[in-house]
């Protein structure tokens, strides 16, 4: 639950490496992954890939928590509006997203920090490309400081 | 207002005598005179009901549980109750059968703050017949204006016309006009032109009052779960208070987002906040969204249109709207 605190202190003296959670889609941006992995185009190792059956089952609550526990960045891949294997998921979760990155924002959260990108299993390029783009992004941010428990910190 | 509550007392024991219904759910003092609640009501104590400017709370919620009992239950709805009641019935949350429900006019409730905050204490009792405000005090009779007291939900008035209902008290061209027009998004805007780092430090200061006491989720008509998330043993927040600025944030985020699309902008959120933090601002946050991004929608309008979470295009703005439109950096 907590911040680890020497966890804390060690990423302040160190080159800060973002640590980024990617939420994907079983269907298409895992097997995306998988292809990038496979014609060995390279994403940054600290993105660290939950698989889940489809980018509508990832709860604001996942979000949060992910920021909770050490995370610089979130971002979730599903497959292109349209193509979504359960037919519509991706709809409701591109309405949900959308209002919840938005409120982040509204709480004063930096918004490059959350991210929705839609990723077939064909784009492996652009799968790597999208990582390692947003990587670049959450490096510039720097740490997220603003969704943990600020007290831990110096 | 006295009229009206004579008129609201010969109403109810007439359907409560022939059989409509057989219990109300009517308001009751309690410690003081501006601490009313609601209380379930039969033919025995009905001399006990009134109506007056602090019977603000949202009869709706209560009728989850009295439409689950035996009998018909009759509800005074107020026309802002009526949405919450629509959005309830649209859920099936509420038997809508099994409730009989009565339009009581509404002319704007009281906010017993915004009267101590006038200099009026010691407040014995409180006579609310229109533009003026009667106050007897310890310290002699007081007066203010209506207008003055208002609750900030009633500034930002729906209107006085009930969207649901099985009779009316007074038809609702006869209603009192509430005195509003303000813009209910006027604070939402201020604080979306705001540089990022001080609508943080904004809502560090309000979120961190929050001692957890639930009373937001518990109040709230469109928080209807028999178990919330906030109640499970294993997510490590059920029953306590915030631990951290995280578990805060955490608890409001959700909280707002759990009722995006279904709240009504009751305000009853904010009215029983002990700590006075400002609800409605995050409950608008979403609501201003949802009809930029979505559409206009109110919730309750209706009990059959579905909800903008529930619902979408193919043509719907991507998430990344957010860089281009959200607040100030
Ligand atoms: S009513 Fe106020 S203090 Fe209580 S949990 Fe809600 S926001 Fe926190
Ligand atoms: S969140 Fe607040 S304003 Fe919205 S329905 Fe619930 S109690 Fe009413
Ligand atoms: S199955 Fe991939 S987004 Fe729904």
């Amino acid at each position: 639950m907590q911040v680890n605190e020497t966890n804390t202190v060690n990423t302040e003296e160190k080159e800060f490496t973002p640590l980024i959670v990617a939420f994907c889609c079983n269907w298409c941006s895992y097997a995306g992954a998988d292809l990038a992995g496979s014609s060995r185009l390279s994403y940054p190792a600290n993105v660290k890939i939950i698989r889940v059956p489809c980018s509508c089952r990832v709860n604001p609550l996942f979000i949060l928590r992910a920021f909770q526990r050490g995370a610089d960045g979130v971002i979730l891949c599903g497959c292109h509006p349209g193509d979504c294997h359960y037919s519509t998921g991706n709809y409701y979760a591109r309405r949900r997203m959308t209002l919840l990155f938005s409120m982040l924002d509204y709480l004063g959260i930096e918004k490059g920090r959350t991210r929705v990108e839609w990723v077939s299993a064909a784009e492996g390029a652009k799968f790597s490309a999208t990582m390692n783009d947003f990587a670049a992004t959450i490096h510039k941010l720097g740490p997220n400081r603003k969704l943990r428990d600020l007290r831990c910190e110096k | 207002m006295r009229e009206i509550n004579e008129m609201l007392k010969k109403k109810v024991s007439e359907l409560l005598e022939n059989g409509t219904a057989d219990r109300i759910i009517g308001w009751q003092a309690g410690e003081f005179c501006y601490d009313v609640t609601p209380a379930v009501m039969r033919k025995d104590n009905l001399d006990e009901l009134f109506y007056n400017g602090f019977c603000g709370a949202n009869q709706s919620k209560y009728l989850i549980q009295e439409s689950l009992e035996e009998g018909k239950v009759l509800a005074l709805l107020k026309p802002c109750d009526t949405y919450s009641f629509n959005q309830l019935v649209k859920e099936h949350r509420v038997n809508r059968e099994k409730v009989y429900a009565l339009g009581i006019p509404c002319s704007g409730m009281l906010d017993v703050d915004k009267i101590k905050a006038l200099g009026i204490t010691g407040i014995l009792s409180i006579e609310d017949n229109g533009e003026e405000i009667k106050v007897a005090t310890m310290y002699g009779d007081k007066t203010c204006k209506r207008t003055e007291v208002l609750q900030e939900r009633c500034k930002v008035c729906k209107g006085k016309e009930h969207k649901a209902y099985d009779e009316l008290l007074i038809p609702d061209e006869d209603a009192p006009e509430v005195p509003n027009g303000e813009d209910r998004f006027e604070l939402v805007n201020k604080l979306e032109a705001m540089t990022s780092q001080e609508r943080f430090d904004f809502w560090r200061g309000e979120l961190s009052k929050c001692i957890r006491c639930n009373a937001c989720r518990n109040v709230c008509p469109a928080c209807s779960c028999r178990t919330c998330v906030f109640d499970n043993d294993n997510s490590g927040v059920a029953a306590k208070s915030n631990a951290d600025d995280f578990e805060e944030n955490m608890f409001h985020i959700i909280r707002a987002f759990h009722v995006a699309g279904r709240c009504t902008d009751c305000g009853e959120c904010s009215r029983v906040c002990p700590q006075h933090i400002p609800l409605h601002l995050l409950n608008r946050k979403f609501i201003k969204d949802i009809d930029e991004f979505y559409g206009e929608f109110q919730a309750g309008e209706d009990d059959t249109a579905k909800g903008p979470l529930t619902a979408y295009t193919e043509g719907d703005c991507e998430p990344s709207i957010v860089m281009e439109k959200g607040g100030e950096a």
